[in-house]
């Protein structure tokens, strides 16, 4: 039996409306229905100060505020500094993914990718399900 | 003209004035010319007059570059083929994305279905659609590379500004050397330095990259 709480409140981020669809619907597939969405990293960062999530997936590439920033931001606030952060994002450079590791994201999917990618990302962020 | 060419044209000139003007020693007009370039100080000297012929070859040039530009219409290409390639990528990823939202509609109402389905017909159907909303992730990635092409036009579109703004007005080229001009220091890449949207297949690093990269920090 699964020890992760398949109930969990988990935010996304993406500037496209499309791509929360995608990964909202992706999510639905692996059982994850508690879901909210946000479209960029300021409107993500209320959404996490007034509720309690359990896991950040945001894309980078966003305005006004990045997804860099928002991690940026999650890890220097006290209340949200352990949050598990994941960035699905087209940012494929190395160092992008040097400046994410430092900003302290938790993992790092590159777009495009497929729902057994995201299941196995998941799995080493939450733990098996 | 060399030198040596100049001294014997010269002096082939003064042959002939002196033969022209028999009451006139040629020696006498040497000391005038002398006189007289002495008195300008300088002003005359060989070296400013070949600078001011540069400098009139120069004036030549900018003008007929001036009316080449001219001719190619700059004031069309900033004003009607750019905006417009721009609006077409624009109306690319409009299109692209109201498809994709159509598709997935679809694909969900499908995937509604799947209860009511015999389960080994349900599994496939799952499959299928999960496939589709996989794929549909391409509209993402196609809109960012536009998007790209599209901030290269209005970069196009600024130069060709610039470039007119060299042939008129000073503070437009101010301006747009300014805009092109980009401190190189030290510090780290900054977020805006990273956002570089999807990179070309060679410039890429693939998933299996990643992992090993981050990894490498534990």
């Amino acid at each position: 039996m699964s020890a992760v709480d398949m109930n969990m409140p988990i935010l996304i981020v993406d500037d496209y409306k499309t791509m929360l669809r995608i990964i909202r619907n992706l999510l639905k597939q692996l059982g994850f229905d508690n879901v909210d969405e946000a479209t960029d990293g300021s409107m993500a960062l209320q959404k996490l100060r007034d509720k309690s999530y359990s896991l950040v997936i945001s894309d980078w590439n966003m305005e006004p505020m990045s997804g860099l920033q928002l991690l940026k931001e999650v890890r220097a606030d006290g209340q949200l500094s352990n949050l598990p952060f994941v960035m699905i994002t087209a940012e494929s450079k190395t160092e992008n993914v040097v400046a994410a590791k430092q900003a302290g994201v938790t993992n790092y999917i590159v777009k495009p990718f497929n729902a057994a990618t995201l299941k196995t990302k998941l799995s080493a962020v939450i733990g098996h399900f | 003209m060399t030198a040596r060419a100049q001294q014997s044209d010269l002096e082939m000139r003064l042959a002939e004035f002196g033969r022209r003007h028999p009451g006139i020693d040629p020696k006498d007009l040497v000391d005038v010319v002398e006189a007289i370039m002495t008195s300008a100080d300088g002003d005359l000297s060989s070296v400013n007059l070949k600078l001011y012929a540069e400098i009139e070859q120069l004036a030549i040039y900018i003008q007929r570059a001036r009316e080449e530009i001219a001719s190619l219409r700059p004031d069309e290409i900033t004003a009607e083929h750019l905006p417009v390639a721009g609006e077409e990528l624009e109306a690319v990823i409009g299109a692209t994305e109201n498809a994709t939202n159509t598709i997935m509609e679809s694909v969900e109402t499908i995937e509604n279905l799947t209860d009511q389905m015999p389960r080994e017909v349900s599994e496939t159907v799952v499959d299928a659609v999960t496939q589709v909303y996989e794929a549909c992730g391409f509209q993402d990635i196609t809109g960012q590379r536009i998007k790209k092409v599209v901030t290269t036009l209005t970069q196009i579109e600024e130069k060709v500004h610039a470039l007119l703004g060299a042939f008129g007005q000073d503070s437009q080229i101010d301006a747009a050397r300014a805009k092109a001009e980009k401190p190189k220091t030290d510090a780290p890449l900054s977020d805006a330095d990273l956002m570089n949207g999807p990179q070309a297949a060679e410039a890429a690093i693939s998933q299996d990259d990643i992992d090993a990269l981050l990894a490498s920090f534990d």
